[in-house]
């Protein structure tokens, strides 16, 4: 089965939707029209680029541009794990805490599938690596900035009920142990609920795209199983070390609560 | 030695503060809102960052790791707070008869803490903080919210425990005549620096 290709034409007829939406937006006063289209042109020109550059990155398969791709997506993850928190961790840490636990939820998952799962040979092929990649940055990435954001809101509202504990002698450990057990809940919940709807309620964007492609829909459903189960080890992984590295930097030597660390 | 030291204790908005207290000793501390004796006393527990040093029966502040530390140097803030429903989560263990002192009696453990009133609060406080046995009391207004009963109670508790435990406290009081009541010794804060309150 040949896939159907799409033309400028096509894609500018959903492009005129959105700018129907975008009047909407501007008569009903929403105020997010500008928003709105600065995010659609946005993704239009991220995706463009980002087929050209896996166009050529395909065509050459050299380890170091692809290992240079996966660094910078890597990077904007973290840099989005970090923008999407109300109160940031000051300094290297605001970057470094999401950057990090994206590490732990993507590349390591990543490599894992690519060497013991799909075993592709070289494993850095990047027509496996970087669609992989991207989809466990993706997915992850919300799951991670919900348990952070809700870790250090957390603490910026009981505070005062932090210290108490801490006052009686209780160990930081002790003190903000349910906080951190609520956010990680909190981050897990999304992907729990996606894997419960999948396939009945909703039809994964992944699976959606093969059969389009023209792919037998068995086979779509293994890749998409697959990439589903990744994805919740990925996010349990990945905000378990976000909120323990969060938790961690609330508090300094003397287990005294810093919410000055907080921006 | 002395039973509790300050040395060159720098706590925000303060000077550098020497202070000794003797084992059985009831300091008052006064002087006007937002002059830094809550600060002092948050300090002293090792809650703020501060220079300087403290000292408890010798012990360095700087050498004890900071749960034990503050286990023993046992802070009652103005307004207590609590972090689960039940009263009984917050108490380390059943004392019947520190409960009745206060007016509590073994029901109070299942008391909800939402519809505990501000005074039950202060005292139930109290009687937490009292259960870890701290060596030195930092006491933040531990009678504001009470009526006149009450506060007799909490006074001749407080001290008594120091009676019988050869412990000390430092007591922060916007009454007058309360400090005169319970103090050993009394200080102002005035300009940064402690001075000596002088009773008559």
């Amino acid at each position: 089965m040949d896939l159907i290709r799409l033309t400028p034409l096509d894609l500018s007829i959903a492009a005129m939707l959105v700018l129907g939406l975008a009047a909407i937006s501007w008569r009903m006063r929403l105020g997010v029209e500008q928003r709105l289209l600065v995010a659609a042109s946005r993704s239009v020109i991220q995706l463009t680029l980002l087929g050209l550059v896996l166009k050529t990155l395909f065509e050459q398969s050299n380890p170091l541009l692809i290992g240079g791709l996966a660094l910078f997506m890597l990077g904007m993850a973290g840099y989005e794990v970090m923008a999407r928190q109300e109160r940031r961790f000051a300094g290297v840490w605001g970057i470094g805490i999401g950057t990090l636990s994206m590490f732990i939820s993507s590349f390591s998952i990543t490599f894992l599938a690519l060497n013991l799962v799909v075993n592709v040979d070289p494993w850095y092929s990047p027509q496996y690596l970087i669609p992989l990649l991207g989809m466990l940055l993706g997915n992850t990435m919300s799951g991670m900035a919900i348990a952070l954001d809700n870790l250090t809101q957390n603490a910026w509202q009981q505070r005062s009920a932090i210290e108490a504990r801490l006052m009686l002698g209780h160990t930081w450990d002790q003190a903000i142990g349910d906080l951190r057990r609520r956010a990680l809940r909190a981050g897990l919940i999304p992907i729990i609920n996606a894997m419960a709807a999948a396939g009945v309620v909703s039809l994964p964007g992944m699976m959606t795209g093969q059969i389009l492609a023209g792919s037998p829909p068995l086979e779509a459903a293994k890749y998409q199983i697959m990439i589903l189960l990744l994805i919740a080890v990925g996010t349990g992984l990945g905000a378990i070390a976000a909120v323990s590295l969060g938790a961690f930097r609330l508090f300094d030597k003397r287990q005294r609560l810093r919410l000055d660390r907080l921006k | 030695m002395a039973y509790f030291q300050l040395t060159r204790f720098k706590s925000r908005g303060l000077e550098p503060i020497d202070l000794t207290i003797e084992a059985g000793e009831c300091i008052t501390l006064g002087g006007p809102s937002g002059c830094g004796k809550s600060l002092l006393l948050r300090a002293i527990a090792d809650l703020d960052p501060h220079d300087g040093e403290a000292s408890i029966e010798n012990q360095l502040q700087s050498h004890t790791p900071a749960p034990e530390w503050r286990r023993q140097a046992g802070l009652l803030s103005a307004e207590s707070h609590w972090w689960s429903d039940m009263v009984g989560d917050h108490l380390p263990r059943l004392d019947p008869g520190l409960l009745a002192s206060l007016g509590f009696s073994e029901a109070t453990m299942e008391w909800n803490v939402s519809r505990l009133s501000s005074g039950e609060r202060q005292r139930l406080a109290l009687i937490r903080l009292l259960l870890g046995k701290p060596k030195l009391l930092l006491l933040d207004e531990p009678t504001a919210n009470l009526d006149h009963a009450s506060i007799g109670r909490v006074e001749e508790l407080i001290q008594r425990y120091l009676k019988n435990n050869s412990s000390a406290a430092l007591w922060i009081s916007h009454d007058p005549q309360q400090r005169q009541r319970i103090g050993n010794r009394g200080f102002q804060i005035k300009n940064g620096g402690l001075v000596p309150e002088i009773w008559t």
